[in-house]
């Protein structure tokens, strides 16, 4: 129920504020007659800028600084984003871009200022050089954006439903149950014997995609797209090895079959219904705001299964829109610099991309109440240094859209493993054509 | 005296003419210009827009995906409209008599009509979920087995009208109540004295005099019907709902038109030759449902 009905509060609030913005004077000129300028920053979700805002707005005088659209969907927020862009008018002096999009806006790179043109080429050692190379053009003369977060991986669990079922529940002992997806199925073999009324992962898809980063990271670099940008999805090995790891704990039966983001997947959290969960950093927060307060302390964080890898992450960049792309530059070299990344994972939790940050103190020493005290600085940055990231190809987002179906129709008994990967390669390519 | 003149000839188009600029600026313009978008190759965010002629048409009757929105929504329309246009008379017909407090029952069928269509969407996809939801308890008392509603196409069709139906038929039944009422009773009076029992009564007179009311019930039925698309979306909660379930089991031309022209494909063109498609079916469909009525009016007249 909260999330639609959330969802759709944040949507009319928004749509509210861009009409106030627009009727008070925004849209024309932002400069004031005592000279100020405003600046706005649109987000999804949780970026954590509060703080340094107010610290930006105190040292450069004369700006404003206005976010809108934090706890949005990105689902809500990206169909709005390239509206705005489209229509050369009505976004934000600095806007965040989800990776798995950011290939999409790249490949309109007049859209957007160009931030080497506004001295961000000397901050290129600040940022982990593929989070960098991510948001270069193809021929590298035009920087989109600069990194945010990335999502490294870790494997979230209920600590009551392990003690139930008579595993282990320290962090350190569940981490070593499972070096490997077999393990993983093998323990969720040993859960499923116990009988706790709960299953063992919440769906397949969300392990899908975890897999599927962690084999394309370790093997080429890529997984639906090649590094020339044709589509592999069918040729490509390390998409097939994690359909086939996805394929087998599907077999295994261990999936509530929750729809990953649907409202009872939502309801399952709330009512312990699974017991695991494949969470990139960023998912802490997805899990604290739908189990709520009253699982606080029963959740916990271990390593994942396999190897490590990255899923998710943004980018801030300045489309050319802006009427102040010197002022909006600016501000956003100050959040994305190392000091911007600290504050805002001790705000909101987003794991920093920058690997100065990433090795403060502040962040290396940082625990999660509501996982158990959890080093998460600890578990989620170490394998944000070493994780090799995975390419992402123009029609990205459509093609995964269609390999993650696939997945959940044999999840849910619809189509055979064999015949949901005809469906997944079918219309993957039928997408990437549209 | 000229004056006089040009203003009795004049003065009426004036009256009107606001609409017809208005319709012009917010109707007709955009019908236009969504047709000219959908003869091109319109990557909602590339600075090019190439001309295709009618490239996006041809694709689109070539397009599987596309047919299964037009039988979804078709199917949907059915089983919700018809259902709920032959409840609204029936409704109508017993809300004509003389009550107790009539104009508080009348006012109270109209309740549904007015709550969001969100709360609606909301409250019957709790209603319907697979694991936590009170229908799938309520089966699983009488001994049937779950049904997932939301991967189930029958299934997710039938949730779905059940939604429309609660929000509209008390709608109808209000209109159908206004036109019932303007039936002269001597009509009624002579019937009985000729014989005629309630039943018939209902058939051979309130019927074939609602006709044009009907007539104008089933268009906006068919016009709201064929443009389905909050109840569906947001009975699909999770990744992508656009898609109406992981077979698209539910998705209705306007959820298959937004996905193609927003996220994730971005194609401007295609979306908008999907919007000129669902604009020629609304169109057929009103025409045949037209035609329709006006025969079965007929035939029960010449029968009576």
């Amino acid at each position: 129920m909260g999330v639609n009905s959330r969802r759709r509060l944040v949507t009319a609030t928004a749509a509210a504020v861009t009409v106030l913005a627009a009727a008070t004077g925004c849209g024309g000129d932002d400069a004031a007659d005592d000279g100020t300028i405003t600046l706005t920053v649109d987000v999804f979700g949780q970026f954590g800028y509060e703080e340094l805002y107010k610290q930006y707005e105190a040292d450069n005088p004369g700006i404003k600084i206005v976010e809108r659209g934090t706890g949005t969907n990105l689902d809500e927020y990206s169909p709005k984003l390239t509206q705005w862009l489209a229509a050369g008018k009505g976004a934000g002096d600095i806007v965040a871009i989800e990776e798995g999009l950011l290939v999409e806006y790249k490949a309109n790179p007049q859209n957007f200022v160009n931030l080497l043109e506004h001295g961000a080429a000397e901050l290129e050692g600040n940022f982990m050089q593929w989070k960098w190379d991510q948001a270069l053009t193809a021929d590298g003369s035009q920087l989109i954006g600069l990194g945010t977060d990335v999502g490294g991986m870790a494997m979230c669990y209920r600590t009551d439903l392990f003690e139930a079922a008579g595993l282990p529940t320290d962090r350190d002992e569940v981490s070593a149950l499972w070096p490997t997806w077999d393990d993983y199925i093998t323990v969720g073999e040993q859960f499923a014997a116990k009988n706790t009324g709960a299953s063992f992962l919440d769906a397949a898809t969300n392990t899908f995609n975890t897999i599927v980063l962690q084999t394309a990271g370790a093997a080429d670099g890529y997984h639906y797209y090649d590094l020339e940008n044709n589509l592999v999805v069918d040729t490509n090995p390390a998409v097939k090895q994690a359909w086939d790891i996805t394929m087998d704990i599907i077999d295994s039966n261990l999936s509530g079959k929750y729809g990953a983001w649907s409202d009872e997947w939502v309801s399952a959290f709330k009512q312990a219904k699974f017991a695991t969960i494949a969470c990139p950093a960023w998912m802490t927060g997805v899990i604290e705001g739908n189990a709520g307060p009253e699982a606080a302390g029963k959740w916990d964080i271990a390593q994942v299964p396999g190897d490590g890898g990255n899923w998710g992450g943004s980018h801030l960049a300045v489309p050319a829109q802006s009427e102040h792309p010197e002022e909006a530059a600016k501000l956003l070299k100050f959040l994305t610099s190392p000091e911007g990344h600290i504050a805002a994972f001790e705000a909101k939790g987003p794991l920093p991309s920058s690997p100065q940050a990433l090795e403060d103190p502040a962040i290396t020493e940082s625990t999660n109440a509501y996982f158990s005290d959890a080093p998460i600085g600890q578990i989620f940055g170490e394998g944000a240094l070493s994780l090799k990231p995975v390419y992402m190809g123009p029609k990205n987002q459509a093609v995964r859209t269609e390999v993650e179906n696939a997945v959940r129709t044999v999840e849910l008994g619809q189509r055979t493993a064999e015949t949901g990967w005809a469906d997944a390669v079918n219309n993957a390519k039928t997408a990437a054509e549209k | 005296m000229w004056l006089a003149r040009l203003d009795t000839k004049a003065s009426p188009y004036l009256y009107i003419a606001p609409f017809f600029v208005i319709f012009a600026i917010f109707g007709a313009y955009p019908l236009g210009y969504t047709f000219w978008v959908s003869l091109h190759d319109w990557d909602l965010l590339a600075a090019d827009h190439p001309f295709v002629g009618f490239d996006n048409y041809s694709k689109l009757l070539g397009d599987g995906d596309f047919w299964n929105s037009v039988l979804n929504t078709l199917g949907i329309f059915v089983i919700s409209t018809v259902p709920q246009l032959l409840l609204a008379l029936w409704l109508a017909h017993l809300l004509n008599r003389q009550l107790r407090a009539r104009t508080s029952f009348r006012m109270s069928i109209l309740i549904p009509n007015i709550t969001s269509t969100a709360a609606v969407a909301i409250v019957f996809g709790q209603l319907f979920s697979r694991e936590f939801g009170m229908i799938n308890w309520a089966l699983d008392l009488i001994g049937i087995d779950a049904i997932d509603w939301r991967n189930n196409k029958i299934g997710s069709w039938v949730a779905i009208s059940t939604m429309v139906d609660w929000r509209w038929t008390g709608y109808n039944a209000l209109i159908f109540l206004a036109a019932m009422q303007s039936i002269p009773k001597d009509l009624y009076e002579s019937a009985a004295i000729d014989g005629a029992n309630p039943v018939r009564q209902f058939w051979s007179i309130t019927v074939p005099m609602l006709r044009p009311t009907i007539i104008f019930c089933v268009i906006i039925s068919t016009i709201g019907g064929l443009q389905l698309f909050t109840e569906p979306l947001l009975f699909n909660s999770g990744p992508n709902p656009i898609r109406g379930g992981p077979l698209r089991e539910s998705q209705t031309m306007t959820m298959y038109m937004f996905e193609n022209a927003f996220a994730p494909h971005f194609n401007f063109g295609y979306g908008s030759a999907i919007a000129w498609m669902l604009f020629a079916l609304i169109v057929v469909i009103s025409l045949i449902n037209v035609l329709v009525i006006r025969r079965l009016g007929n035939s029960t007249r010449k029968e009576g």
